[in-house]
């Protein structure tokens, strides 16, 4: 045990006192504790998510993926474009699978997964997704189904339009579901990033229909994967200026990095959706994938953000401090 | 301080008979804030709000607290290493530590002591002193922490099996039977208490030793404290005490001396498991000002909502704006 050696790492010394250190604490404090962060030996505040990354990041793009098609699949069965609704309606689904699948790979109980749904809890948005997911995933497998066996049309076509609606809460519930935790990155989004998951969904959606749907049946997909595009790019942006300092965690590390990728991918798509997807199939695809991967690496990039927030405490306490010293 | 008004904890009879005079107790509660998640769980009667209050000033770090809770709770041996922090060879609060001691060593500045004490004294400080350092005085802070049993349980909110509820204590449980790991409750507590259990998959924390509490017992970390740092008996009577307590440290002059998670004003409606602390909650890994994550669900499902519905609106615009 080494005296001097806890009181480096202890940071016990490195109090700043936040009422302006009147007082002989505070004259103490002024001479002996320069350091400005305060904790436990570092240890985080908050216990770290103990979700895998590649389950739960996976899921939040994967699950943007499939809501997103199927917005696309719905808008493109009732406007007659045949080939981009199977693409979409095949796409959401394989898209559903790998999400389920990984949720419930990622449970430490696999086998107790329908305990999800012995209690309807709103302040649980894990809950509601569980439900939302019950909702739409037979509506959704229905509508694939419907469209690749050719029964039941009209009823294929009605359960399109479900999955669309119900898919659309897919889109930016997943938002809520990482927002509503104490992990700073997450929490303190809480506002924009509904907003960016449901951008990004879009922009994913449109870039599986570029991809995998002719041009001359993609001029709706294309103006989606713009729109999309930018909503993602822009409200990530608010998102940043909203965290303060704790955004700094969106730019540095792993997370900086795929984020970064993440921009890059996402304007290249919404550039090409906007040029050269509208006359070229190679481009057109080549964007669609930019936005996938655009799509992607946002998710991963803001899970990654959260993790970086949640284990180191200055990002607990600095956002609590300045709450207490702004009430005074 | 008095010893008289640590003894005689006797939770059996305060869960018998604690009924009787509370019948306007939850409106009363209800008007003050909020001090009875139980009434508001849904219990139409129940024994008083029971907690801990942990006086670190009077704590010695002998971990009797973190044995008794593992033997009686039967939790699992999770490492036997020194952190190469102090004595802390627990590290913190998780599935297998129910019961934390904390240690932190800080250089205080002590009046009166070592070379500083003989100058004063009109003796000449020996030639091996160093007069700066001697100056400074060593001091020891450790605390017990524990599942704080908030009043607004994030934990209990965010569960999307159930498995989490409230007890007729007032107190926070994960139900074992039913808990599927999803590990939700592990990143929306604020105070990082519950954690997943490798090797096993679920979700564990602290009971207050719920079993003990059914059969008139203390907890068992109570009734292993040594010097009563840790203090159980129902709610209102440990805040009243707990206050006394502050005012008595002050008196003797250890102005640092507040209380941490008694407030039923504060981000989590008040703790049930509150403490007496020497120095800023964040020195013993406690947050400043936490706040149930839940508290901002509603703006958050009304995003949700409205971004849903723009991504429906944004399509279906972009669908009927197209032209074949």
């Amino acid at each position: 045990m080494s005296t001097e050696g806890s009181r480096a790492g202890g940071g016990a010394q490195a109090s700043v006192d936040p009422h302006g250190g009147t007082g002989d604490r505070g004259r103490r404090r002024a001479r002996e504790r320069p350091e400005p962060a305060e904790s436990y030996y570092g240890r985080p505040i908050i216990n770290p998510p103990v979700w895998a990354e590649r389950d739960i990041a996976g899921y939040l793009f994967a699950g943007g993926l499939a809501a997103g098609s199927s917005v696309l699949a719905a808008g493109a069965e009732l406007t007659g474009r045949a080939r981009l609704a199977r693409a979409c309606k095949l796409g959401a689904s394989g898209a559903l699978a790998v999400s389920l699948t990984a949720l419930v790979h990622d449970l430490g109980r696999p086998e107790r997964f329908l305990n999800m749904l012995r209690v309807f809890k709103p302040s649980s948005p894990m809950n509601m997704g569980s439900w939302l997911l019950a909702v739409y995933g037979p509506l959704n497998a229905a509508a694939s189904a419907s469209d690749v066996l050719g029964v039941a049309p009209r009823a294929g076509r009605a359960a399109a339009v479900a999955a669309a609606l119900s898919g659309s809460g897919i889109s930016s519930y997943t938002a809520a579901l990482i927002a509503d935790t104490a992990v700073p990155a997450w929490h303190e989004g809480h506002r924009e990033l509904p907003f960016v998951f449901a951008g990004s969904a879009a922009a994913a959606g449109a870039g599986l229909g570029m991809l995998a749907a002719p041009v001359s049946e993609c001029a709706p997909a294309r103006t989606i994967a713009l729109a999309g595009a930018l909503a993602e790019l822009g409200c990530e942006r608010l998102l940043e200026r909203r965290l303060g300092p704790v955004a700094e965690t969106l730019r540095q590390g792993s997370a900086g990095r795929r984020m970064r990728r993440a921009r890059a991918l996402t304007a290249a798509g919404a550039l090409g959706s906007a040029t050269l997807a509208r006359v070229s199939r190679t481009a057109a695809a080549l964007s669609g994938l930019a936005l996938l991967a655009g799509s992607a690496y946002t998710r991963f990039g803001i899970f990654a953000a959260g993790v970086a927030s949640a284990e180191d405490p200055r990002y607990t306490v600095a956002p609590q401090r300045m709450r207490l010293e702004s009430r005074g | 301080m008095s010893d008289d008004d640590l003894v005689g904890i006797a939770p059996g009879d305060q869960t018998a008979g604690g009924d009787e005079g509370r019948a306007g107790g939850a409106l009363v509660d209800l008007l003050l804030g909020g001090g009875d998640p139980a009434a508001a769980a849904g219990y139409a009667q129940h024994p008083p709000r029971m907690g801990f209050f942990t006086d670190t000033s009077l704590c010695i770090g002998c971990k009797a607290c973190e044995v008794a809770c593992k033997e009686w709770n039967e939790v699992p041996e999770d490492g036997l290493r020194w952190a190469g922090r102090s004595h802390d060879n627990s590290g913190g609060l998780g599935a297998d530590t129910w019961r934390h001691v904390a240690f932190i060593e800080q250089r205080v500045p002590v009046e009166g002591a070592g070379a500083n004490f003989r100058r004063r004294a009109g003796v000449a400080p020996r030639a091996d002193e160093d007069p700066v350092a001697d100056e400074e005085g060593f001091r020891w802070l450790m605390a017990s922490d524990v599942c704080k049993h908030c009043t607004h349980a994030a934990c209990l909110d965010v569960c999307p099996t159930g498995a989490i509820f409230r007890t007729e204590f007032g107190t926070v449980v994960v139900q074992q039977d039913v808990c599927n790991g999803c590990g939700y409750c592990v990143p929306a507590c604020p105070y990082g208490v519950l954690d997943k259990r490798e090797g096993d998959g679920r979700i564990f924390k602290c009971t207050l030793c719920y079993d003990r509490l059914g059969a008139g017992l203390e907890p068992a970390c109570a009734k292993a404290c040594p010097t009563d740092s840790i203090q159980f008996g129902e709610l209102e009577e440990l805040r009243e005490r707990a206050a006394g307590r502050v005012e008595q440290l002050h008196e003797r002059g250890i102005v640092d001396a507040r209380l941490y998670g008694h407030d039923p004003g504060d981000g989590v409606g008040g703790d049930g498991a509150f403490f007496l602390l020497l120095d800023e909650p964040e020195v013993y890994g406690l947050p400043p000002d936490p706040v149930v994550t839940t508290r901002e669900l509603p703006a958050m499902w009304r995003n949700v909502a409205l971004a849903a519905s723009a991504l429906l609106a944004g399509a279906a615009a972009a669908f009927a704006g197209a032209r074949r």
